[in-house]
């Protein structure tokens, strides 16, 4: 026998979850209409993309950071210095783009590592160890740079953020590619889903009714599919949304599936209990800045091409927004509780109304101000709910 | 005569979903010992929080007469301007502050806008004294321990003209010498006229101190007892509260013991801080498979100190000795190791350092061994789920499903998860800290049962336990340890609660 559970049990069950995707989707439905459209018009929906990419990138490492109980102030710093590495290695030495970017990612990584010693091995809270980080890899940019902007880039290096891959199929004035990519990627989604539920049902576990199930499927794929044909009618598939999507994935994957994840987890959630069942608290947490440093370096990379060369000041304040979209998107300010899913969608929302806002013309410093009362909101939200959730008991 | 200081009538309340209370009416005599007995969930707490004004007034139904006038408190501030004050479970000190800042936290001794400090230690100096504390006014509360700090508490109540005070298990936590002082000290208080209320689970406590007693089962008042009538036993309380005889607190265990599994030689552990000071004095034990074996000792004594620094070096310094697992010597330099070798040890404090209280049930009970439910670092999350709901129904988990928080549980059902956790890492050895503290007396019973079950098994167990009947109950052999030292190891049939403390209590000199 199967155990099925309704609609309403689910929506409640997944309440928090399902109102970030809510709110979002209300905030995109909003703008819509303040726009007239103008903000799902298939060139801007690529230019959201374009734009925000990197903070979803950071997003991803520092809601593992954040789950982990730790903070990252850094990450804006180590943006900048990666940029400013592979530039002077492109721009100046002319080396090949490729090369830019895995020596970015090598510095990512050690500055990772540096990081992570710190504050797993010698035990320094990481607000201090990343807040000196911000300083030192703000100071090292400098030095790197000799203080000067460096600029362009060659188009093979702007291409990481710039580029598209589009027109190997045709199409006339639809890319036809960008199509076929989307429907690739709903079968996966939809194949995925069914071997999911398969394997519930095999070891008798609750599942949703067939028709919600479906529902839910066509769901995904609709808006897949209109996302991607806004992107078709524009310029094509762009490269840095494989970037994301490969990287919400694997980590998704990572925080859900795996040892590393769990373990992640239950030192966010009880440091103490987790030391006590054998988490190896050290190696974990280090491994999470070792994490950090790579996306960030990896944000890095993109943000040096999208912005065509590397400046002193590049990244400043990208770690705050990175922190933002973590705790819009659910999660918790003492560590273990969070989802990739959830902070990507946190930064997609202040994407959207930072873009929504630019459309409507209104100012920089108004933009500032509504975009920290919805921070304030979502966590408020968050605990109001909790309370609520507590006092049922 | 009679002259009730205290009657709260039918008070209902109600949270979205449970009713916690239903029509419960307690009456307080002016200057008697009340004792509040009830399961854990029973609405003890409950009672006494819409009595304080955590709950405030129109949050509940009923009725609450103090003096015989109707009071209606909106807060806990309007309770203590009235004199009662509440001493909670969970202490509310700051442990930074001095003792004579904990005080009067919120009641600051303050002339033209400044705190007077000489007065405010003064003041707090005489507290001090009145509840018998011996320590300085500018001592951090820190560095007090649990039993002085709850002293500390009661001297804050006082401070604030304190006729009525209401305190939730004020000896859970406490060792036995601590909460002799303790009663002994709400004697006193009661003999300056300040009425108790007391919650307690220690029934040999309420036997000896309280006047009367009101049981409380499900939300509903069962019955009030004279103490000093005839007849009121802990067997009548016991069954008032759970509403059936349980005949035995302790369930009927016949031992097969068989060979050596640990042994332990000349464990020697220091302060982790301060390297000169030894806690566990060149300690050796042994335990047999199928064997349940019972570490006695006092507050401070080292027992929860040589369990943790057996289990992966997690507490102390400078360790040494030697371990024995089925004769070979083995090492449990960390956690993973000592798990590996099939040692767990719950810890005595399941909220702080034994559960992850945000996590569901299923993720709790694989934390400690998430390699058997996974593949290549891939946690199988529907294996887990199976084994997850296998223990839930094992070991009587009352949750609806595995899904549910820890957070949610009661305590006795939070102790059988953390159980279900150790016995997913197949374990050997179960060291149990503290197994049934702060739990009701039925779930005591079933993990009374656990245990007996694990060690039919061929488990060895390791009960560390401050509840001397408890040990009495289900051991089958008693070791005491007395400022880190082992003094002495008794068979069950040998063993009483006399002897036990004589070695419990055995001087370091003594001992030599």
């Amino acid at each position: 026998m199967t155990a099925v559970a309704g609609f309403k049990d689910l929506f409640t069950r997944n309440l928090r979850q399902s109102g970030i995707f809510i709110a979002f989707v209300a905030i995109v439905g909003l703008f819509t209409i303040l726009t007239d459209g103008v903000l799902l018009s298939p060139g801007n929906v690529t230019n959201i993309v374009l734009q925000y990419s990197y903070i979803l990138i950071l997003a991803i490492g520092m809601l593992i950071v954040i789950v982990g109980g730790h903070i990252d102030l850094s990450v804006g710093s180590v943006v900048a210095l990666t940029g400013a590495v592979s530039a002077v290695l492109v721009i100046k030495n002319g080396q090949p783009w490729w090369v830019g970017v895995l020596v970015a990612l090598a510095v990512g990584l050690a500055v990772g590592a540096w990081q992570g010693f710190w504050v797993a091995y010698v035990g320094i809270p990481a607000f201090i160890v990343t807040l000196a980080g911000m300083l030192l890899f703000r100071g090292m940019t400098l030095q790197v740079l000799n203080n000067v902007s460096l600029s362009p880039f060659p188009a093979s290096y702007q291409k990481i953020a710039g580029g598209f891959l589009n027109g190997f199929l045709g199409g006339q004035g639809i890319d036809v590619f960008t199509l076929v990519v989307a429907a690739v990627a709903v079968i996966g989604y939809v194949v995925s889903q069914f071997r999911t539920r398969a394997g519930r049902i095999k070891y008798q576990q609750v599942v949703e009714t067939m028709p919600i199930f479906i529902t839910k499927l066509v769901l995904v794929a609709l808006v897949v599919m209109a996302f991607a044909y806004q992107l078709a009618r524009s310029r094509g598939l762009p490269i840095v949304l494989i970037i994301l999507g490969v990287l919400i994935m694997v980590y998704t994957i990572v925080t859900t599936k795996t040892v590393f994840g769990r373990h992640v987890y239950a030192i966010g959630g009880n440091l103490s209990a987790a030391q006590l069942s054998g988490v190896k608290v050290r190696k974990v947490n280090f491994w999470i800045f070792v994490n950090m440093g790579f996306l960030a370096a990896v944000a890095g990379a993109v943000y040096s091409s999208r912005s065509n060369g590397a400046q002193p000041g590049a990244g400043e304040m990208f770690e705050l927004d990175a922190i933002a979209a973590c705790f819009i998107g659910g999660a918790s300010t003492t560590g273990g509780v969070g989802r990739v899913t959830g902070a990507v969608v946190g930064g997609l929302i202040m994407g959207v109304m930072s873009n929504g806002m630019s459309l409507l013309g209104y100012d920089q410093s108004v933009q500032q101000m509504i975009k920290g009362l919805v921070l304030l909101l979502a966590v408020a939200f968050d605990i109001y709910n909790k309370r609520r959730a507590g006092a049922a008991r | 005569m009679a002259d009730p200081i205290l009657e709260m009538q039918s008070i209902t309340k109600t949270f979205p979903g449970v009713k916690a209370l239903q029509d419960v009416s307690l009456s307080v005599e002016r200057g008697e010992i009340h004792a509040i007995c009830g399961e854990n969930g029973a609405g003890k707490s409950t009672l006494m929080k819409v009595l304080s004004g955590v709950y405030p007034h129109g949050d509940y139904e009923g009725t609450i007469l103090l003096d015989g006038n109707e009071v209606q408190f909106g807060s806990i501030n309007d309770s203590e301007a009235q004199g009662v004050v509440i001493i909670h479970q969970e202490l509310a000190l700051v442990p930074y502050l001095s003792v004579a800042e904990n005080i009067f936290l919120g009641n600051e001794r303050v002339k033209r806008g400044v705190i007077d400090w000489n007065q405010a230690n003064a003041d707090a100096a005489a507290l001090l004294a009145r509840v018998g504390l011996k320590e300085l006014p500018v001592t951090p509360v820190g560095q007090l321990g649990v039993g002085k700090q709850q002293l500390v508490e009661i001297a804050k109540a006082l401070s604030k003209e304190v006729r009525l005070l209401i305190l939730d298990e004020p000896t859970a936590a406490l060792n036995d010498n601590d909460s002799e002082h303790l009663l002994g000290l709400l004697r006193q208080l009661q003999q300056q006229g300040i009425t108790c209320i007391m919650i307690s689970h220690k029934l040999n406590e309420i036997a000896e101190i309280a006047d009367n007693t009101t049981i409380i089962r499900d939300g509903r008042t069962i019955e009030t007892l004279d103490m000093k009538a005839d007849g009121v036993t802990q067997e009548r309380i016991i069954r008032g509260m759970v509403g059936r005889d349980l005949g035995h607190r302790f369930p009927p265990h016949e031992p097969t013991i068989g060979d050596e599994v640990l042994r332990i030689e000349d464990w020697t552990v220091h302060h982790p801080t301060d390297p000169d000071r030894v806690i566990v004095d060149s300690a050796s034990l042994d335990i047999r498979a199928g064997e349940i074996v019972g570490l006695a000792g006092l507050m401070g004594a080292g027992r929860t100190e040589l369990a943790m620094s057996l289990f992966g070096r997690t507490y102390g310094s400078n360790i040494t000795g030697r371990v024995f697992l089925h004769g070979k010597e083995i090492k449990t330099r960390t956690v993973a190791e000592a798990i590996e070798h099939g040692i767990a040890y719950a810890t005595e404090d399941r909220k702080r350092y034994g559960l992850n209280l945000i996590e569901d049930i299923r993720n709790n009970i694989t934390a400690a061994n998430l390699k058997k439910v996974s593949r290549l670092g891939w946690v199988n999350a529907n294996e887990e789920t199976k084994v997850a709901e296998g223990y839930r129904t094992s070991m009587n988990i009352k949750a609806p499903t595995v899904a549910a928080l820890a957070g949610k549980l009661s305590g006795g059902n939070q102790q059988k998860v953390v159980l279900s956790k150790w016995l997913f890492t197949d374990p050997e050895v179960l060291i149990l800290d503290e197994p049934t503290r702060g739990i009701d007396v039925g779930a005591k019973y079933e993990i009374y049962t656990l245990i007996n079950k694990l060690a039919e098994q061929g488990k060895a167990v390791l009960v560390i336990s401050s509840e001397l009947p408890e040990l009495l109950g289900i051991c089958n052999r008693i070791y005491t340890l007395s400022a880190g030292r082992v003094t002495g190891v008794l068979p069950r049939e040998q063993a009483t609660q006399e002897n036990l403390m004589q070695l419990m209590t055995k001087e370091r000199d003594q001992v030599r």
